[in-house]
């Protein structure tokens, strides 16, 4: 019963739908068709004189169709750029590792299992990433050595050449590390396969680095330095848009670090990227790669602390839902927005045609054409709205501007439009008032000038 | 309103082969001719047949008064004259043209041309000036403005407003008002002056005036048809027809003559 009855209430819905939108179209054809018949009034100086004497006259209601249409498409040029900036800065935030990448650290068991008891110091070696870089499906991974007794007890060794010295944080990493970052290499190459099979002294790294270590206008390439007491040659040089903090690295191969500072073979970390795969595909993938661990070094694969993981395709997914929803939330109220500008410039328009009933009257009787009438109030529409909706565009965008360059909160970071989705909201509202008027233009059109002009 | 008004028809008598009635006077080719018109307006189920057969014959020069109580169908004849409406049975000439089923645009082309239309309550745009007014009838002729306005100060001296030119409707009298409309209504160069109470705003002095100015356009070789109630208006015209209850009355001035209901002056 219910469902039939629902059934029902969709047909008559689409049914209704339908209708209107044939209807629409229908008075669109026909507007269209007295635009054409009457093209000469749009280029028509006297014409627009007529026309700009009667937006001037009722400034109350310029000032009315105006306010409601420029904010109509101010509030929706607002919210779409903010939902923008909110996925741009979602995506910001995320920048620094890899949409798509996975994380696997060694850590202590926390369940006793096999016979070993808890709190057993995990580490990985190079056989592990000879083994997990075969699991299909991912396509980058990288292993990474901590070199161990730095300035602060983590990465952060001293770099020196010359006279100068400073603490940079060191990762020594495969090359596909790069995958992992936001680098862009701004001299030279970044590591190469080379370098980890050659166990090269090379070393990548980031502008500040060049720039405290050597002169300006010194090319670094090519050049020394010296990386917690073992020499390196610089062989490029990175930038990276998120910022200073990323740019104090240096990149080493993996292999050299774990010969130089007695690493062995080694490893504290998996990187991996996992393609285009979805959450459940990257869990797969996860629970694969978690398995053999497990199973090598005879730990519970539930165990959440022996290995820490930390999966970005779910917590990209997980956001990218809810930016999701916030923008199609803010879409929406941008749309009611807009709509409520349609109906309200159609009222005006509306009021405003009956207001001159009269008027329309004198000119039919003096010899105005009705299409000519319909047209003339079709002219005043549009021109109304397309000012008011550039206005409001341009407000709209101004804004947003400001809202970017106020840099208010990490959560929004470039807020934008696409210029076409703002010109095709204005041009919506333009045909809008071209509709609003051409109804009630239509009607007034029809008046019998005998009549119209008889009540006084 | 006034044409929804009761006038309850039984029958709708249909147009039958009947000659066509009173020929051209005077000689002189009909402006305007109608030969058994007929209008019904449908109001709900009913059919109100507000123009019965009506016959009229408006020589060209002529100076005609259209006489009737309110709902007698003044205002529809008017409509029609003017090409403002249709009607559903008989012949409307206006010189040679057949004036039926015309195009809107065709029609609004006819108004244009031929006719000038003069009002009771004047009709003058108010956000418009004296000249842009008298000249709004050449807009539609597609004249360009500096031709227009040419004209119109013309025209505006022509009814002696001259030094008005620049002032809003709203700054003038009722009768300066009446006499920018009636330069309005000339400005085209019409074959027919359809005025609808033209005086029917003004006091008796002005409306002397605004008949004077009448008299005068139709001494210029205008046909100038005077819709009225008023029997002052009417004995200052040359020939008053008279309509009630949708029939043109025929008999007491179907003729030549002038001479009509000599007393009832003083009864207004």
């Amino acid at each position: 019963m219910v469902v039939a009855f629902l059934l029902l209430l969709g047909l008559f819905v689409v049914l209704a739908v339908l209708v209107l939108v044939v209807f629409l179209v229908i008075a669109t054809l026909q507007m269209i068709r007295i635009a054409i018949g009457q093209w000469r009034d749009v280029v028509s100086l006297d014409r627009w004189g007529e026309v700009f004497s009667t937006i001037g006259r009722n400034k109350l209601r310029t000032a009315l169709t105006t306010i409601s249409v420029a904010w109509g498409i101010f509030v929706l040029v607002f919210l779409l750029g903010l939902g923008r900036g909110l996925d741009h800065g979602m995506r910001h935030n995320f920048a620094r590792e890899a949409t798509n990448g996975v994380w696997v650290m060694a850590n202590k068991t926390s369940v006793a299992h096999g016979g070993y008891d808890v709190g057993r110091k995990l580490m990985f070696d190079n056989r592990d990433y000879e083994r997990e870089k075969k699991i299909p499906g991912i396509d980058h991974i990288s292993g990474q050595f901590f070199i161990r007794g730095g300035a602060f007890g983590g990465g952060e060794m001293m770099t020196k050449r010359g006279g100068k010295a400073n603490v940079f944080q060191i990762n020594a990493v495969h090359p596909d590390a790069a995958y992992f970052e936001q680098h862009d290499m701004v001299a030279g190459r970044y590591l190469n396969d080379d370098d980890i099979r050659h166990r090269r002294k090379a070393v990548v790294v980031g502008r500040p680095v060049v720039q405290f270590l050597f002169e300006p206008g010194e090319d670094p390439i090519g050049q020394w330095v010296e990386v917690a007491g073992v020499p390196f040659q610089v062989v490029g040089v990175f930038g990276d848009s998120r910022g200073a903090e990323q740019e104090r690295q240096l990149y080493i191969p993996v292999s050299t670090a774990q010969l130089a500072y007695n690493g062995g073979d080694k490893l504290g970390l998996f990187a991996f990227t996992v393609g285009n795969s979805g959450p459940a595909e990257t869990q797969a993938i996860i629970d694969t790669f978690v398995g053999d661990l497990a199973e090598r070094y005879n730990f519970d694969p539930s165990d959440k602390q022996a290995v820490r993981v930390h999966n970005n395709v779910e917590q990209f997914s997980r956001f990218q839902m809810l930016f999701l929803i916030i923008s199609l939330f803010v879409t929406l109220i941008g749309l009611g927005t807009l709509a409520a500008g349609v109906v309200g410039v159609s009222n005006i328009m509306m009021i405003a045609v009956k207001e001159r009933t009269k008027e329309i009257g004198v000119r039919k009787a003096l010899g105005a054409t009705p299409r000519s009438i319909i047209f003339m109030i079709i002219q005043e529409a549009v021109f109304l709205t397309g000012v008011a909706g550039l206005l409001g565009l341009a407000g709209g965008v101004a804004m947003l501007e400001l809202v970017g360059a106020a840099n208010l909160t990490d959560f929004i970071y470039n807020p934008s439009i696409d210029l076409k989705i703002g010109i095709a909201a204005t041009l919506f509202l333009i045909f809008a008032g071209a509709l609003a008027g051409y109804f009630p233009a239509r009607a007034a059109a029809r008046v019998n000038p005998i009549h119209a002009l008889r009540d006084q | 309103m006034a044409r929804r008004q009761s006038r309850d028809v039984a029958g709708m008598s249909h147009e039958s082969h009947v000659a066509p009635s009173s020929d051209t006077r005077y000689g002189d080719p009909a402006v305007l001719r109608l030969v058994k018109v007929n209008k019904y307006y449908r109001v709900g189920t009913h059919s109100l047949h507000v123009l019965q057969d009506v016959d009229l014959d408006i020589a060209d020069g002529e100076f005609v008064a259209i006489m009737g109580a309110s709902g007698s169908g003044k205002s529809t004849l008017l409509n029609i004259l003017g090409i403002l409406d249709d009607y559903e049975a008989g012949e409307y000439y206006l010189g040679d043209t057949l004036i039926r089923g015309l195009s809107e645009s065709r029609a609004a082309h006819y108004r244009n041309r031929f006719i000038g239309f003069v009002f009771q309550s004047f009709n003058l745009l108010p956000f418009k000036t004296a000249l842009e007014n008298v000249a709004l009838p050449l807009y539609y002729q597609g004249i360009t403005r500096r031709k227009r306005n040419q004209i119109a100060m013309q025209y505006l001296e022509r009814v002696g407003l001259r030094d008005w030119a620049d002032h809003l409707p709203s700054e003038m009298s009722g009768g300066q008002k009446q006499r920018v409309a009636i330069a309005r209504a000339l400005i085209g160069k019409p074959r027919l002056i359809l005025a609808d109470e033209p005086t029917g705003a003004l006091d008796s002095e002005t409306s002397q005036q605004i008949m004077d100015l009448m008299s005068e356009i139709h001494r210029t070789g205008i046909t100038v048809l005077v819709v009225t109630h008023d029997q002052d208006v009417a004995a200052r015209t040359q020939r008053t027809i008279r309509l009630r209850d949708g029939k043109v009355l025929g008999a007491d001035d179907a003729g030549f003559s002038h001479p009509r209901i000599p007393v009832t002056t003083a009864a207004t």
